[in-house]
């Protein structure tokens, strides 16, 4: 069973959305083997993993939430990875976002104030990630310092800024001295879509910057620059663009994304600030980007993906008392599988059989 | 602050443990006519670390293991690890709502306003909620006094410490953290008034790097007993290594460092675990709090390591038996602030309302609570 890979002429299209389909598949695939070696009955397990926490409304409802912050750092960061613009920092950035978007809260939330305290709160958030992403910026196009660890530091920062004011000024004075800020009051609240559920209108808002983004990356100017100084950056220099200006739309436009992720979650599923708000949106987004092809539409279903394997890891521990390891492995193989699957993209499998006879 | 009937302490006595209430319980489950025999309840547990760390998280493990060996078939239980305190939490709480479990402890502080959440969802199913202190009708709390263990372990680090430093690891800030700095301080004190302790903050209930890292730092600094309130192994390791004693945390933890290790401070939640699920049984729970500590066996002190002399194991030995016989108060005063002001009068003792919100040092205690 010899064969070769053979070089495509060029990128096939049919395996470009082929690959991603093909490595889910062979997840599934070993993913049954795995179930089976561990003694469980594959196609319950996988029925438990995949398709038994979605089925009741609430399912549903969870894996959009879930889902939600994971789609609106990779959109951002998908814009600046078109155009070789590594921001690493998407988590620092959620998390400034929720600070600042939950200090608003804070401050109006529950001062029996109107309608628009909601949309202050949410522009708080976004600018708070835009102003962490200023900063990479900034130093990337004055000093040249790498954007990729000056982003990836300032999430600790951010962390420990985040830690200072739920230990310190915002603690929640009822709270017997636990670091978390009192509950957030209706008015600072993203109202629930769903009754019965967690469906919260940041659910909407990831929708819309899905939407954004594909506009901006297929209709826009600014999104042909990203594009080009990514492909052939000499190139992008000639036609006259400009690569700081393309360094500071993708930090701003993928801070602000990020930062509206990170208020979502306080003003959404956690209604409080705590000392730690997100299990790694930022650095699991940098995945589902990927994962998506940096493409909105493939980071939404890439997002969606990603979401479920999380629930599903949570069935199988419950119902069926497999560690949380097995998550882990799922995620991996599923990756694995994935950049396995792309070498079709731009080789074609050749049996040497095959070849002999033609020959 | 309104502490009105905030930690309502329960006092239930557990006339022996291990056997006799393990025993007990199997009987019960015999004689009992319930309906419950040929449908199992089901127990849930939400776990902030891995089961595997050692520490907190696979104490509750073996609490829930205490659970099963007790009760046999006629309980069946399931959990889920290394839930994120975030917005995670009540989704996971909620399958378990979902998926027709019984009764659903949680065991992080984390976790408290997404298990009122649920609970409210369900009314039908019981929560318990670990080390919290919002209850609700079908909303148990409890937690335990690791503040008595911490004065045992604090007379033994005084007795045994030549450079009069210690070293203390310390996670997040909170009462129950600062309650021990400051239990462990004050008995160390009162054996060795020289004594100074030194703490570091790794902001983590579990980060064996970090964890490391403080401990390399403490022992930099002289200290030649380390006290962790963090749960990796780590922090004895190094002890191991670089010749030093420590105390472990959460488990028996001398495998880690047999020469290092003079005693562990362990959880033990089964039999809490076991008496709550027998309420659930035979319709008796109720939305209680539970303060309990090495009286009530919630508490307890591993094996002493070889290193601990036998004056030293005397003097620990009257500690904790003086706490269990309600005699000696790790909280009695004469006690002085940081600053060296007279905070506790002799003869007085902290109130446990007090105690729940401590966020102050005693004198002796190196280091500032992060502000």
């Amino acid at each position: 069973m010899a064969f070769k890979l053979e070089a495509r002429g060029a990128s096939s299209r049919r395996w470009v959305y082929g690959a991603p389909v093909l490595a889910v598949l062979l997840t599934l695939v070993f993913g049954g083997i795995l179930f089976a070696l561990l003694g469980f009955e594959p196609l319950a397990a996988l029925y438990t993993f995949f398709i038994s926490p979605l089925n009741s409304a609430y399912g549903v409802a969870e894996l959009l939430v879930k889902a939600a912050p994971l789609a609106l750092c990779a959109v951002g960061l998908a814009l600046g990875f078109r155009g070789n613009v590594w921001n690493i920092g998407a988590e620092g950035q959620l998390t400034m976002g929720a600070v600042t978007g939950g200090g608003v809260a804070l401050a109006l939330g529950d001062s029996g104030a109107g309608w628009w305290v909601l949309p202050l709160v949410m522009m708080a958030g976004m600018a708070g990630g835009m102003l962490w992403g200023m900063i990479p910026a900034w130093l990337k196009t004055r000093f040249h310092a790498s954007e990729i660890l000056v982003s990836l530091m300032l999430t600790y920062v951010a962390d420990l800024f985040l830690s200072m004011m739920v230990h310190g000024p915002w603690r929640d004075p009822d709270g017997y001295g636990f670091p978390q800020s009192p509950m957030f009051g209706d008015a600072a609240t993203l109202p629930i879509l769903w009754a019965g559920t967690r469906l919260h209108l940041g659910v909407l808002l990831a929708l819309l910057a899905v939407a954004v983004g594909w506009f901006v990356i297929a209709r826009t100017f600014i999104g042909f620059q990203i594009k080009v100084m990514g492909l052939t950056p000499v190139a992008g220099g000639y036609a006259g663009f400009s690569h700081k200006r393309i360094i500071w739309m993708s930090f701003l436009l993928s801070g602000a994304l990020a930062g509206l992720a990170g208020v979502c979650e306080v003003a959404g599923p956690i209604g409080q600030l705590q000392p730690v708000i997100s299990p790694g949106y930022g650095f699991t987004a940098i995945i589902v980007a990927f994962l998506g092809r940096l493409h909105p539409v493939g980071i939404l279903l890439a997002s969606l993906l990603m979401a479920l394997s999380y629930l599903g890891g949570e069935a199988v521990q419950i119902s069926m008392r497999l560690p949380l390891a097995v998550t882990g492995v799922f995620q991996g193989m599923l990756l694995f599988f994935l950049l396995a699957c792309d070498v079709l993209i731009r080789y074609r499998l050749r049996w040497l059989s095959s070849v002999r006879e033609a020959g | 602050m309104a502490m009105g009937p905030f930690r309502n302490v329960s006092r239930r006595r557990f006339t022996a443990l291990g056997s006799a209430l393990l025993a007990g319980a199997l009987a019960w489950g015999s004689l009992a006519p319930v309906a419950s025999a040929a449908d199992p309840l089901k127990v849930g547990f939400v776990y902030v670390g891995p089961v595997g760390d050692f520490g907190w998280s696979h104490q509750h493990d073996e609490g829930r293991k205490a659970l099963e060996a007790a009760f046999g078939d006629k309980v069946k239980t399931a959990y889920v690890e290394d839930v994120p305190e975030g917005a995670d939490a009540e989704r996971v709480i909620n399958q378990f709502a979902q998926q027709g479990f019984d009764l659903v402890f949680t065991t992080s502080f984390g976790f408290m306003n997404p298990t009122l959440k649920v609970a409210k969802r369900y009314p039908n199913i019981k929560f318990e909620h670990a080390t919290g202190y919002k209850r609700a009708d079908n909303v148990a709390t409890y937690a335990a006094r690791f503040y008595e263990g911490r004065a045992i372990i604090g007379t033994m680090a005084g007795m045994m410490t030549k450079s009069n430093v210690l070293g203390y690891i310390a996670s997040v800030p909170i009462p129950e953290v600062v309650q021990g700095i400051n239990a462990f301080t004050l008995a160390a004190r009162k054996v060795n008034p020289k004594v100074q302790v030194k703490v570091v903050w790794v902001n983590s209930w579990y980060d064996p790097g970090k964890e490391r890292e403080a401990a390399e730092a403490l022992i930099a600094q002289g200290a030649d007993v380390l006290s962790q309130h963090t749960d990796s192994p780590a922090p004895v390791q190094a002890a191991e290594e670089k010749g030093i004693y420590a105390f472990g945390q959460a488990s028996d933890m001398a495998k880690f460092g047999p020469h290092a290790q003079l005693t562990s401070i362990v959880d033990n939640w089964g039999d809490y675990y076991i008496a709550r699920v027998k309420a659930a049984m035979d319709g008796s729970w109720k939305a209680i709090d539970t303060w309990d500590g090495l009286k009530q066996g919630m508490v307890h002190m591993a094996p002493y390591g070889a290193a601990v002399p036998d004056a030293v194991k005397a003097k620990a030995d009257e500690v904790k038996a003086g706490i269990i016989a309600g005699t000696l108060h790790p909280f009695t005063g004469p006690i002085k602030n940081q600053a060296g002001e007279l905070v506790v009068k002799d003869g007085e003792t902290i109130p446990d309302g007090q105690l729940l919100t401590m966020n102050w040092f005693v004198e002796g205690v190196q280091g500032q609570l992060p502000k």
